[in-house]
């Protein structure tokens, strides 16, 4: 066929099918109501799982952040927790947690229903899968905070018994509370209007005080301080690794928070950006607040600086501008390194900065949901954000320091000084993780 | 025969090892070694926290030579290695009582 044939052709073609379409009744957003609704569904599906992916990576990113913080005797330990809090912790959660945290409540202090999944029956509405994968992330994010803490001198066998109970009770019976009726529980806090879009105090403080239960309980690392009780820092044997944790950690928020709206919508966009300002702000002032202190600008509290940021806009990112963001993020990045310093010197040793990162930040970001509401501050609701920050506190840290207490003067919650000065890679999993580097333990004790 | 051996600040190996070949050298021995001298360690930070490094890494070369190139060697590593800084480090020199080549048991001069 000849071009200008063809081109007649198709334009007679097109006539005609215009011709056909105005002769059909149109269909509108009402007519299509239901297929729309469906892709919604799907979309909300897809978001929602792509973001649990994102928060499971962050696993990642804490057994990162914990083994370059720490001496490389101790890395296979610290892999091991890693992979066993996420592990156990699933199953815990699936059996007894998300019963707790989201099943039917009478009272809002504890759920009764929905353990084991029975929510989902087969061919039944499956949104109770994605939403308990999107749950079951999040509740070992909490768990796998206090590995930090506790690095380096806890017992296995007793980490794994807390990291039972944390999945399964401490964690999931405060979540409820905060967010039962996200599925079909109702939460005491919620209901006066507790502000955690994505967890601040629900997550990140939950575990930072179970970690400052867990530090206390165990008592700081042999060799963290001198007869005279001044501090000798034990160094961290890799601290790529530990930047590459954070890096992964603030890939990872990006499924936190703006996963947290379990809807595909446009909110996640200020979330994301908030997300982003508050870490880069909180990076960015750890690393300033650090190099007038010490003279020089230090890795170890850029790193935590930038974790801070994020735990803080945590609670308020979907309820702050990205202005007030900067703020939030710029107030944990001077809280982080001042936290640090703080409980080293009161002799809480705290490999990682998990209590200052999480337990302190987590607070202040809960705080901070009301004194930077993009409705505006009132008095009522930072009285809300001040109980729960301190419902929290007592619920973790009382029940953690009990269950330590109990699992110390039973099994032992720490090895043996033997096995510490040998590390914990030897001593408790018989193994090496660099075989065939010179690791340099005699260094230090 | 004598033996040198010299500790120097690891980023002056090349240099030296150039000056040694570039006089004649034909083998030499390094390896990654840590200590202190009158520069007593360093300071650095870990998280806030100020603390004394003892032993800080150098690089420790041996190599065997005949006595009559012995002083051009050791003028050769003082003058490549030398910063002017603390912490330049050392060089010893030991007598050698024999040297036997593994390959060939040649021995003496004939095997270094």
């Amino acid at each position: 066929m000849k071009p200008k044939a063809f081109i007649y052709v198709f334009i007679l073609a097109l006539i005609g099918i215009g011709k056909a379409w105005a002769g059909d009744e149109g269909p509108t957003p009402l007519t299509n109501k239901e297929a729309i609704d469906l892709v919604q569904t799907h979309a909300d599906y897809v978001w929602t799982l792509i973001a649990a992916a994102l928060v499971f990576f962050m696993q990642a990113g804490f057994a990162m952040v914990e083994t370059g913080m720490t001496r490389a005797k101790n890395a296979i330990n610290i892999m091991m927790k890693n992979l066993m809090d996420f592990s156990l912790g699933s199953l815990a959660y699936w059996a007894i947690g998300f019963g707790l945290m989201f099943g039917v409540s009478a009272t809002g202090w504890i759920g009764t229903s929905g353990f084991f999944l029975s929510d989902y029956t087969s061919g039944g509405d499956p949104w109770v899968l994605a939403f308990w994968m999107f749950q079951v992330v999040f509740a070992a994010t909490a768990a796998t905070i206090v590995s930090g803490a506790m690095a380096e001198r806890t017992k296995f066998s007793s980490y794994m018994i807390y990291s039972v109970a944390i999945s399964a009770i401490i964690y999931p019976i405060f979540g409820g509370w905060a967010w039962g009726s996200l599925f079909n529980g109702s939460g005491w806090l919620e209901k006066l209007g507790f502000i955690d879009f994505a967890g601040s105090t629900v997550v990140h403080s939950v575990g930072g005080w179970a970690a400052l239960a867990g530090a206390i309980v165990l008592g700081p690392r042999l060799g963290k301080y001198d007869k005279n009780g001044n501090i000798k820092p034990i160094l961290g044997h890799n601290m790529p690794l530990a930047a590459l944790g954070v890096f992964i950690l603030w890939l990872g928020w990006f499924g936190f928070n703006p996963g947290s709206t379990t809807a595909a919508n446009k909110d996640i966009a200020m979330i994301f950006v908030n997300t982003n300002l508050s870490a880069a702000a909180g990076c960015t002032v750890a690393m300033f607040t650090s190099w007038i202190k010490f003279g020089k600008p230090e890795v170890g509290m850029s790193l935590n600086g930038a974790l801070a940021g994020l735990v803080a806009i945590t609670s308020p990112c979907a309820t702050v501008t990205p202005t007030s963001s900067i703020i939030i993020g710029a107030v944990a990045g001077v809280l982080v390194v001042f936290s640090v310093l703080f409980f080293d010197k009161i002799k809480i040793d705290d490999p990682v900065g998990a209590i200052s990162v999480h337990g302190v930040n987590g607070a202040w970001g809960t705080l901070a949901a009301a004194l930077f509401h993009i409705d505006g501050f009132s008095l009522k609701v930072v009285g809300v954000q001040l109980l729960g920050i301190g419902s929290c506190f007592i619920w973790t840290f009382v029940l953690a320091f009990i269950l330590f207490k109990i699992i110390s003067k039973t099994i032992g919650l720490r090895v043996s000084p033997q096995e510490e000065a040998e590390g914990l890679d030897f001593a408790e999993h018989g193994g090496n993780a660099y075989p065939d580097f010179e690791t340099s333990s005699y260094t230090q004790q | 025969m004598k033996k040198l051996e010299a500790i120097i600040k690891p980023f002056k190996l090349d240099e030296v090892k150039d000056a040694l070949t570039a006089i004649g050298i034909k083998g030499i021995t390094v390896s990654e070694v840590k200590g202190f001298g009158r520069q007593r360690g360093h300071k650095e930070i870990y998280r806030g926290a100020e603390y004394q490094v003892d032993f800080v890494p150098k690089v420790k070369i041996e190599v065997v030579i005949d006595e009559s190139i012995m002083n051009d060697a050791i003028d050769v590593i003082k003058k490549t290695a030398q910063t002017g800084q603390i912490g330049d480090g050392k060089i010893f020199v030991l007598p050698v009582e024999e040297a036997v080549r593994i390959r060939t048991g040649e021995k003496g001069n004939d095997a270094i």
